[in-house]
């Protein structure tokens, strides 16, 4: 919020909005999912706006991309959430393709790995515009890491359904995290690092983790 | 180590008691046990790894591998538009050219016809080259169980195969059968065969079989083989191997059987110059593989190899019912295990957790579907949806989203359970009233309070358990996002 208020942005927050839904959808219950949905649109609708932006990869694909694939077979409800899709914009991607920004000018000292989760990654593309963000912080020295393109074993509930196989997919991205030195993990999904950070933290380690807007907002007074 | 029993053992006596492919009600449970096994999790990160670097070299030297990937979904979209008269085509050409046609409904169909033709050619000895469509349907054991009184042994060929067979075990991998095995694990397996201790080194245990194998191939009365593909317009069957077995089997024994799924079908001999391309590379990492074999017909007239009588099964098993449906991609797969390698789950359980035929996210999609949901309840859950696979599939088959159609489908037929239903429905009642999902997260901050230590949630026994178990959970913010707007941030 502070950051899009600095580069000259109007902000709305449409206070009734709730949640995307993906939790059911990735359930399959696909009902409920469209119940939240609707619910959704319906908010968003009655708002002027240009975009819609959200800080994750994983929401901004459940709005763009599975809105859509929910309400394939009614006509309505599609056509509504296509247009809608259209103008939803994941984070990174609105900084750097929308507005045009690539350096905030601020600063953080750390040698950082960044996750990229997977929907970002595969139903979106946008692998680069975090990295050129990060780029331009200063201070912040920004890591390769092994097998960075692996899902790090969030999956909404498939980490609660299948926690040991999710657990040991977290062991193996901290694995690598270790192996590339980095002191920090930063990514755009709030879900992933909150899996990620749990395990980190239950295995005795004190890698720092910040969302991406956290590391970019020096405000921020914690970060840095 | 040194208590701990080999892989074939330890896994055995499970499996037999269940029965594979039937209950794949636990992959959980398997899965649990399989990342505790960290001399299965090593063979399994070493062969994955290896084949997910291959595979991108060899892919990313090929410029036009989007458009291979295109037209090969194209071709087998419009193959499955047109099935029914692929088949008579294929059926027609393989009779024209003196072989024999048999179309399988089901499992039970195939061993017979082939039970029948064994007892007619008064065989002993079937030798047999890779194939997952006999896997499938358990032609070993319905054989050696129903056509007992033939005295029937049944040779696998391929290495990892005979090894799997040997140990009485299962292939974890559609490519790599063995590979939860490692070179240790299969020097102690054939040593046994052998009656002396061989040593643990690939071209000692190589050396070993290839001797045993070639007797195989010489006295085997049947060759039985898969097909990769199979060529509508010429009756031509295709089949790909590295180890050469594949040309003995289908080329040595007078008989030639081949059980082929039908969704193998591909229009014209010219489309195997994509699919071919694409297997090699997507599975294996490599241009082509060292054997590319087709075989048309048995053995013409003036012709020198080949087998004096060849059958063509033409196995159903389920398949034509995904036809025309919202499932119908998952008969584009050509077997590459491409989306085994990249699955971040199947890297961490590899196959057998999945207690199916097929393993990975292709396994997790066509298990249920060929047998329906009730058999395997947990597999289209066996995946973050992370859609490493559908990336990775090189005929494009939207892999997550059909696991995720086959959740739903699970929903809408009542197999959820009731504690899932009544959650969810919860979820969408809090999530459509702003007010109540306001409520609901005030609850949530005051319930939280005794629980906070150390600024996360304490481990307690309940619905949480599953993420406490293992890893730290963060409480919920003291205020929401929306207190912080209304307070003007």
């Amino acid at each position: 919020m502070r950051i899009l208020r600095r580069l000259g942005v109007e902000v709305i927050y449409p206070e009734d909005q709730t949640c995307c839904g993906q939790p059911a959808f990735n359930s399959g219950f696909f009902d409920e999912a469209r119940g939240v949905a609707r619910h959704f649109l319906s908010v968003f609708e009655r708002e002027r706006f240009d975009y819609i932006v959200c800080p994750s990869g994983s929401c901004t694909a459940m709005l763009s991309h599975y809105y859509p694939f929910i309400f394939k077979e009614m006509l309505e409800e599609r056509e509504r959430s296509e247009a809608l899709g259209h103008r939803v914009r994941e984070f990174s991607d609105f900084l750097v393709n929308v507005l045009g920004v690539k350096d905030l000018g601020v600063r953080y000292e750390g040698r950082a790995a960044f996750h990229t989760g997977c929907h970002q990654r595969r139903e979106l593309g946008i692998l680069e515009e975090p990295r050129e963000l990060l780029s331009n912080v200063e201070g912040l020295e920004l890591l390769e890491w092994e097998n960075d393109e692996l899902c790090c074993g969030f999956g909404g509930t498939f980490a609660v359904k299948m926690p040991d196989i999710s657990t040991a997919m977290a062991d193996e991205k901290i694995k690598a995290l270790e192996k590339s030195g980095a002191d920090t993990l930063i990514s755009g999904d709030s879900s992933c690092l909150m899996h990620l950070e749990g395990r980190l933290k239950r295995t005795g380690h004190d890698t720092r983790v910040y969302h991406l807007a956290q590391i970019l907002d020096s405000d921020e007074g914690k970060v840095g | 180590m040194e208590t701990k029993k080999p892989t074939h053992e330890r896994d055995t006596e499970d499996r037999r008691h269940e029965g594979i492919a039937s209950k794949v009600e636990g992959f959980n449970e398997r899965g649990r046990k399989a990342v505790r096994d960290r001399e299965l999790h090593d063979a399994v990160e070493h062969f994955t790894r290896k084949s997910v670097a291959a595979r991108n070299t060899a892919l990313n030297a090929l410029p036009d591998a989007p458009e291979l990937r295109e037209r090969a979904y194209r071709i087998k979209q419009e193959t499955m538009a047109n099935l029914d008269r692929y088949l008579e085509q294929v059926a027609d050409a393989v009779e024209a050219r003196g072989g024999k046609v048999f179309f399988a409904k089901d499992g039970e169909d195939a061993v017979r016809y082939v039970g029948d033709l064994a007892r007619r050619r008064n065989a002993k000895v079937i030798a047999k080259s890779k194939s997952m469509a006999t896997e499938e349907i358990e032609l070993n054991r319905r054989l050696e169980e129903d056509y007992a009184g033939l005295g029937l042994e049944i040779a696998e060929t391929d290495l990892g195969e005979w090894i799997a067979q040997l140990a009485d075990d299962h292939p974890s991998h559609i490519v790599g059968p063995i590979l939860h095995m490692n070179r240790r694990q299969v020097a102690e397996i054939l040593s046994g065969v052998a009656g002396e201790k061989l040593p643990p080194n690939a071209e000692d245990l190589a050396a070993f079989a290839r001797k045993r194998l070639r007797e195989k191939f010489l006295t085997a009365d049947i060759g039985m083989s898969g097909a990769n593909f199979g060529v509508a317009e010429t009756g031509t069957i295709c089949t790909v191997t590295n180890e050469g077995n594949g040309r003995l089997v289908t080329s040595v024994p007078p008989v030639h059987v081949v059980v082929m799924g039908i969704e193998k079908l591909i229009p014209r001999f010219s489309d195997l110059s994509v699919f071919v391309q694409l297997l090699a590379r997507s599975g294996t990492g490599q241009k082509l593989t060292v054997y590319t074999n087709f075989v048309t017909g048995p053995r013409g007239e003036g012709e020198l190899d080949g087998a004096e009588e060849m059958h063509l099964i033409l196995l159903d098993n389920g398949r034509s019912e995904l036809l025309g449906t919202e499932f119908e991609e998952a008969l584009y797969c050509i077997r590459c295990g491409a989306c085994l390698n990249v699955c971040p789950v199947y890297r961490q359980t590899g196959g057998h957790a999945y207690g199916s035929t097929y393993s990975g996210p292709i396994g997790a999609v066509i298990t249920p579907l060929l047998k329906g949901n009730e058999e395997a309840k947990d597999l289209p859950h066996a995946s973050s949806l992370c859609g490493a696979c559908s990336e990775a599939c090189p005929v494009g088959i939207p892999l997550h989203d059909l696991l995720l159609k086959l959740r739903n489908q699970q929903v809408e037929e009542g197999l959820a359970s009731n504690a899932q239903e009544l959650a969810f429905k919860s979820f969408e009642n809090a999530m459509k009233r702003p007010t109540l999902y306001r409520i609901s997260g005030k609850a949530g901050r005051v319930a939280q309070k005794p629980l906070l230590r150390d600024g996360s949630i304490r481990p307690v026994p309940g619905p949480l358990s599953g993420w406490i178990d293992s890893r730290d959970l963060p409480p919920l913010a003291e205020k929401s996002f929306r207190e912080l707007w209304k307070e003007g941030i």
